[in-house]
């Protein structure tokens, strides 16, 4: 039987003076995925994009339960984002969209 | 206890009041509760106090540090009788191989560290750590190098740092990972710089004690050491006059 996939909700802030879509973010983020753990350890990462906002530079990506760590790497080693220097935080860390937003209201 | 993150080796201008100002405030923001900033070893009091002001309004503990880069062991001799009382944390930049052994086996060196570009002067070798081991200095790694460089010298380099922190970790020579930053842009979060050390293989216990309980446990060593109470290890005054 297939095991029920688990994921994880990252809360992101983006750190930059200049305005990033959220194209460039993702593309970004898959680029330093696969530039640390290569094709297949992006593939297994399971990133989406759940939300972007622009204004506030607040992002919530979802990534696979097993990938944490992987992705959290990533992230942390990102210096540009379409070639603008930029810094990616990570907030906090949930099991649930709704836990996430609760986390990072408090 | 909640744990204290350090950043032993944060590269900020000390002429540059504005520098240090935003590098500071962000530490604070990005949960760093130890921050250690490299003085000149000629640096004014002037340049220290600002540093200092910064640091308590910005309610970051600040450790002073000294980088030295000697090109013979005598001169690390030489440095170290001047230095020592002077700074907090002393950290030894070895180039070649006879001052990595003379720093590794001289108790007033804190942190070791090696040229991140040149692959060919990475020292830490088994006999190395076991020098170490016995004086109590620690293995510092900067994630500067990691954020900078790409593809065949980010390899190298990733390939160099697991095979020396497997090493310490064999010897039980503590590991500390730093920034080594001068840029605000390049600054991360204590658990950012934990998991990019997970780059090199270590696990997440010691990645994390790497940024907080190994360099708060060099810095506590020294403060103690700098104490005008104390005497040798375990021995300190407790009380002078003439009834004791």
């Amino acid at each position: 039987m297939l095991k029920r996939v688990k994921r994880r909700y990252l809360a992101v802030a983006i750190d930059s003076g200049e305005a990033i879509g959220s194209g460039e973010f993702m593309d970004a983020v898959w680029i330093a995925v696969s530039k640390l753990y290569g094709e297949y350890g992006a593939s297994r990462a399971g990133l989406s994009l759940i939300s972007y906002d622009e204004e506030k530079q607040f992002v919530v990506v979802r990534a696979d339960h097993t990938s944490l760590e992987t992705v959290r790497t990533a992230l942390a080693s990102i210096t540009k984002i379409a070639n603008k220097p930029a810094a990616v935080h990570v907030l906090r860390v949930s099991g649930t969209i709704r836990a996430l937003h609760k986390k990072t209201k408090r | 206890m909640k744990r204290t993150f350090a950043d032993l080796h944060l590269c900020v201008e000390i002429g540059d009041s504005r520098q240090v100002t935003r590098m500071i405030n962000k530490a604070s923001a990005l949960g760093y509760g130890l921050v250690a900033v490299p003085f000149p070893p000629r640096a004014t009091e002037e340049q220290s106090q600002h540093v200092k002001k910064v640091c308590k309004e910005a309610r970051i503990d600040l450790v002073s540090r000294v980088d030295l880069r000697p090109r013979t062991p005598e001169d690390l001799l030489r440095d170290l009788r001047r230095l020592r009382r002077r700074f907090e944390i002393i950290a030894v930049l070895c180039e070649s191989k006879s001052v990595a052994r003379q720093a590794a086996k001289d108790r007033r060196v804190d942190l070791l560290s090696f040229p991140n570009f040149d692959f060919r002067r990475r020292f830490f070798d088994m006999a190395e750590a076991e020098l170490a081991s016995n004086c109590l200095a620690g293995f510092e790694i900067d994630v500067k190098p990691l954020l900078t460089l790409e593809r065949v010298p980010r390899i190298k380099l990733l390939s160099s740092l697991r095979r020396e922190a497997a090493i310490a970790m064999g010897f039980h020579v503590p590991i500390v990972v730093s920034s080594g930053i001068s840029d605000e842009l390049l600054m991360r979060k204590p658990m950012e710089l934990a998991a990019l050390a997970s780059l090199f293989d270590l696990n997440s216990f010691s990645a994390v004690d790497a940024v907080s309980r190994n360099p708060a446990a060099v810095v506590k060593r020294n403060r103690e050491k700098l104490d005008a109470r104390f005497v040798a290890p375990g021995i300190r005054v407790v009380r002078r006059g003439r009834d004791c």
